[in-house]
């Protein structure tokens, strides 16, 4: 028996992103249930987020990212041989949200696979791929993190409904040069999960909405999750001081501002994508970096430290150099 | 080495500035964090953190929702001492 191997190094070739089409404001919030602008704003930094139409599938959101992300990578969908769909809000899970999403971009029969770790999710599918790649199962793959949380939102609850949102985004990621090529590739993953909080973030059954813990998953996620962030520029042997970006999950801003602050990277912009996005679980990240890529906050080579964590609770961190 | 109720309050202070951004001065045991200090959840959280590193004694979430000034912390971090 043989044993494949493939690139020395994975890195991403480009990024996409895509956001519904309405805007839903604090103010638009405030006239259903009972809060407003200024409490939503100082607990968890959003502003405004985006809500898919009701015929509007995550499917649709993921075809839109990654299309866009498969355009700037300078691929053609003949290139792409897996695609991953990290999402935990799939219209249906029969069949995966993956295999639809190829056909639908004209890539003719790829390995295809949907992956749930929640807001997680995209940094997981990243190293999935990044390792696909290296291991030679794979040569270009689209990752891609696609969520439809309205239709798990509880419209009431003003505690959820004001945090979550829906969106798309995308990575394409290919073979690298390995050491001599190591300044334009996806780092190690430091990743785990912790079953104990389980009861922390869930969704009862089919029939029931988003429950989440705040406080619980505040105090976690301002104290457990930095030297898992810390640990990943270690392994990718980069210097905190050295990153440009640092882009957790969009969670809350004020989760944000903390894992920022513990980190200690003071040159690294910090991306607050939340401000105008919500939280889009799996999609958080990429759809930060393709908006930060767009508007030329960011440049080639530049080293981003990517943490998600979410429910489960599942995490997962690496350092990635932009496109 | 248990301390003292000032010594607790002190500390508390300290860690109510730094989160909170409350001057160490209004931070008397009177006051209600919600209403007085103007203090959410949220920052509680984050002083029970803290308070966690700067004095050894975990407050719990569940224990946390019932500290409601300032001298429920003091007594609780008191209590929590001399058990510890």
């Amino acid at each position: 028996m043989r044993i494949h191997s493939g690139a020395p190094g994975a890195r991403v070739l480009a990024f996409g992103g895509y956001q519904p089409a309405r805007i839903v404001t604090n103010d638009d919030l405030a006239a259903s249930v009972d809060t407003n602008d200024e409490w939503i704003r100082s607990r968890v930094g959003i502003a405004s987020r985006r809500i898919a139409g009701p015929d509007e599938t995550v499917a649709d959101m993921a075809v839109a990212a990654a299309g866009k992300a498969l355009a700037g990578s300078g691929l053609s969908p003949a290139d792409i041989d897996l695609v991953i769909v990290a999402t935990c809000t799939p219209e249906v899970m029969i069949p995966n949200t993956a295999a639809v999403v190829a056909r639908r971009l004209g890539i003719s029969a790829p390995g295809a696979y949907d992956l749930n770790a929640a807001c997680a999710g995209f940094c997981y599918a990243l190293a999935s791929a990044s390792d696909a790649v290296r291991a030679g199962s794979a040569r270009n793959v689209l990752v891609i993190g696609a969520e439809k949380l309205s239709q798990w939102v509880d419209w009431t609850d003003r505690s959820t409904c004001i945090i979550f949102a829906d969106g798309a985004g995308a990575a394409v990621v290919g073979p690298s040069g390995g050491d001599d090529d190591a300044e334009a590739g996806v780092g190690p993953v430091v990743w785990g999960s912790d079953g104990d909080m389980a009861d922390k973030i869930y969704v009862k059954d089919r029939n029931s909405f988003i429950f989440q813990e705040g406080q619980a998953v505040f105090r976690w996620a301002t104290t457990a999750l930095h030297p898992v962030a810390l640990q990943a520029c270690a392994e990718a042997g980069v210097d905190p001081a050295e990153l440009a970006v640092f882009v957790p999950h969009q969670a809350n801003l004020r989760i944000i501002e903390a894992l920022a602050r513990k980190i200690g990277a003071p040159q690294a912009k910090v991306a607050t994508d939340i401000v105008h996005a919500g939280n889009t679980s799996s999609a958080s990240i990429p759809l930060a970096l393709s908006r930060m890529v767009e508007r030329g906050e960011l440049s080639t080579g530049d080293k981003a430290l990517l943490i998600g964590f979410g429910a489960g609770v599942c995490y997962a961190a690496q350092v990635v150099a932009i496109p | 080495m248990a301390m003292t109720k000032e010594e607790i309050l002190a500390g508390l202070s300290e860690i109510i500035d730094e989160i909170a951004g409350v001057p160490a001065d209004e931070v008397t045991p009177d006051k209600t964090f919600v209403d007085d200090l103007d203090i959410d959840s949220l920052s509680m959280v984050e002083i029970a953190v803290a308070a966690q590193d700067k004095f050894g004694v975990e407050i719990p979430d569940d224990q946390l929702k019932d500290l409601k000034t300032v001298q429920d912390v003091i007594d609780y971090v008191e209590r929590a001492g001399v058990t510890a």
